[in-house]
């Protein structure tokens, strides 16, 4: 399959940590207005695709956010304080580089801790390479939000970035929306918020009223050295969910997913992931309830800024969203 | 005074009548429509006919007390919280429960404590209120299970322009919203004193869905923590320096163009505004903001010492300055969400 991979590299780099989406919103709605019908935003900020036709409503979720920090305090030196936005690794962070949003980079530092035990969010500061807070207002001020920095990189059949979570979903969204033939009609929903909560989601299933919904989202592995257990990894394929902490699969789903995947030799792995949730767990809870299902991309090193996934899993996966679109559902 | 009034009077999470009845009382003159919803909300309206973009503003009338779940053998009251209560607070307070009775809250003499025991604070389930009684039956003579015990400050003047009192979180609110209904606006307005907000954001949820505004101002009072043993970095909001614009928090992310409207509009206007600079905590920005296909919500603060403890201090300042921010916000309202000129015409 002929992916457009320069293009998923544009994407994972575009600056958007959750409340912050509208950089990626513009890049998606440019490259996607050749084959919509519509394009709105809504009030919290998600992007919606839609592409008519007279079948189900069936509403594809994948969000625009990434984790990153949120700056609360400038201190005289210029020096920031700082909050995280997501489901950021606290441990972790001393060395690494972050952007704001008006561009600038800069260091995570620790102040001198006693003990190793004292090491703690509050120690941590992030320094921008100024001598004043003055000087610091000229490149952020408080409420402003940050990335980290984790460059587009393509190892074999591996690719590393930053914020593959979720732009890989994102990306496998466009290419099927490129591709598909389907009939049905299509809400494409490129979602806000997700990582602090599932909050785009949920207001924009609430005005969608789907017959059927299905995100695409990274999910965790355990293919790496004394990983937690988990029978995912990477290259053998799509995940199907089966359960998070947000949701369950319906059993009518999981078999339709994996009946379609079957049918035309769609590689694909059963994902039962202990942690974390996605769209879906809003989605499917909205109104009355939506029959909802989620492709997820087995990633390593989610949150971090080198996360990494394999292209066949990627392809598996567009692959079966078109298939899936495809089909008529009876669900 | 009126936030004078409401700080005195004791409502808690579900239990929010006589704040409630108050609060109707004063602003009946002032507005159309008063009605109180199933979960208890109280919900005032102006201008319903007027067209134009719908706002709802909101306050919430709970404040955080303790509720008696238990009378032990010889007559003393066992009791949890309702809402966040820092245990460390309670040891030898007096409440009044139902209005007429009062106690003191009890625990182990410091003489009688072991070593142990004194290093750490005492937990909630060791800690009893005593009304006087000699025996179970003497205490449930007085008190059934489920009744509520209300710290008793009275509320002062205090210091430079501060006031002492209990319950600003959220009785400042209150007073501002109902001060607010006084004045007029150019579009439909909706008031909703909201109820359970400390026990979990829940008359906002029913209130927002229900109401569908287009708009939603939240009225709240937050943490400050401009105190001696703490670096500036962790003050959150300091007293005296206005009204405090919320950025995050664990329920609400707020929209950057929303917070450089406030912004804006304050500096223009030469009102004091500071941010929420702590992310810590919610309101009820959490539920209405993603109600139904969700409504842009933004959330000002009176900053307060020793907030959900039995006395807080606000200053006077940030509380005219919050009034009158809220009041210039109302004003341009209008022109931030793009109608240019509002049709006055009645379309009944």
């Amino acid at each position: 399959m002929d992916l457009d991979y320069a293009m998923l590299g544009h994407l994972t780099q575009i600056f958007g940590p959750s409340g912050s989406e509208e950089r990626v919103a513009d890049f998606i709605s440019a490259l996607l207005s050749p084959y919509c019908d519509e394009l709105k935003t809504d009030i919290l900020g998600n992007l919606i695709v839609m592409r008519h036709g007279t079948g189900k409503k069936i509403m594809v979720a994948t969000h625009m956010d990434e984790i990153g920090l949120m700056i609360t305090h400038i201190d005289k030196q210029g020096f920031l304080r700082f909050t995280p936005l997501g489901g950021v690794r606290i441990p972790y962070l001393v060395g690494q580089r972050v952007q704001l949003s008006k561009g600038r980079i800069g260091t995570i530092g620790v102040e001198k801790l006693d003990k190793i035990g004292d090491y703690k969010l509050d120690k941590l500061y992030l320094d921008i390479g100024v001598a004043s807070r003055k000087e610091a207002e000229q490149f952020v001020c408080i409420g402003e939000t940050a990335v980290f920095v984790g460059n587009f990189i393509e190892s074999g059949s591996r690719i590393i970035s930053k914020a593959l979570d979720d732009r890989i979903g994102c990306f496998v969204a466009m290419e099927a929306l490129k591709r598909t033939k389907s009939t049905h009609e299509l809400a494409f929903v490129f979602t806000v918020q997700e990582e602090i909560g599932t909050r785009g989601a949920q207001t924009a299933a609430y005005a969608l009223e789907p017959d059927l919904a299905i995100a695409v989202d990274v999910t965790l592995t355990g293919d790496t050295p004394k990983a937690h257990p988990m029978s995912v990894e990477l290259g053998s394929g799509v995940g199907i969910k089966v359960l998070d902490h947000s949701m369950i699969t319906s059993p009518q789903i999981k078999r339709w997913m994996a009946a379609v995947a079957t049918d035309l030799n769609i590689p694909f792995q059963w994902e039962v992931l202990e942690y974390g949730g996605t769209d879906s767990g809003a989605i499917h809870l909205s109104r009355g309830g939506v029959p909802s299902g989620v492709l997820s991309i087995p990633t390593r090193y989610v949150h971090s800024p080198a996360e990494m996934l394999d292209k066949r899993d990627v392809e598996a996966a567009v692959d079966l969203l078109v298939a899936l679109l495809e089909r008529p559902t009876e669900l | 005074m009126l936030l004078k009034c409401l700080s005195e009077l004791n409502g808690t999470s579900g239990a929010e009548s006589l704040v409630r009845n108050f609060l109707r009382q004063q602003i009946e003159p002032f507005v159309e429509t008063i009605t109180i919803d199933k979960i208890g909300n109280l919900i005032a309206t102006k201008n319903r006919r007027l067209s134009g973009p719908k706002v709802m503003i909101t306050a919430h009338m709970d404040e955080v007390a303790l509720m008696v779940t238990d009378i032990t053998s010889d007559g003393y009251l066992k009791f949890r919280p309702v809402g966040g209560i820092d245990a460390r607070i309670l040891v030898s307070k007096p409440v009044r429960i139902n209005e007429s009775l009062v106690g003191v809250i009890g625990a182990k003499a410091i003489h009688l404590q072991k070593r142990r025991e004194r290093q750490k604070a005492l937990p909630i389930d060791q800690l009893y209120i005593d009304i006087g009684a000699k025996s179970k039956e003497e205490a449930s003579s007085k008190v059934k299970l489920g009744d509520y015990a209300y710290f008793m400050t009275k509320f002062e003047p205090f210091g430079e322009g501060l006031y002492k009192g209990k319950a600003f979180d959220d009785r400042v609110g209150c007073a501002i919203l109902a001060e607010l209904l006084q004045r007029d606006y150019d579009f439909p307005l909706v008031a909703a004193f909201t109820v359970q907000e400390e026990v979990g954001l829940r008359g906002a949820k029913v209130a927002a869905y229900h109401l569908a505004p287009d708009f939603a101002i939240v009225i709240e009072g937050t943490v400050a923590a401009d105190v001696s043993d703490r670096d500036e970095e962790g003050w959150v909001t300091e007293l005296g320096k206005g009204p405090a614009c919320s950025l995050m928090d664990k329920t609400t992310l707020y929209s950057p163009k929303l917070i450089k409207w406030v912004t804006d509009l304050a500096q223009q206007q030469g009102i004091p505004l500071q941010f929420r600079r702590g992310t810590s905590g919610g309101n009820d920005a959490g539920p209405i903001h993603v109600s139904k296909a969700g409504i842009p919500t933004i959330v000002l603060s009176v900053p307060c010492r020793y907030i959900h403890s039995l006395a807080s201090i606000i200053s006077e300042k940030d509380y005219a300055a919050c009034l009158n921010l809220v009041d210039e916000l109302l004003k341009d309202l209008p022109r931030m969400l793009g109608v240019s000129s509002i049709d006055k015409e009645e379309n009944v």
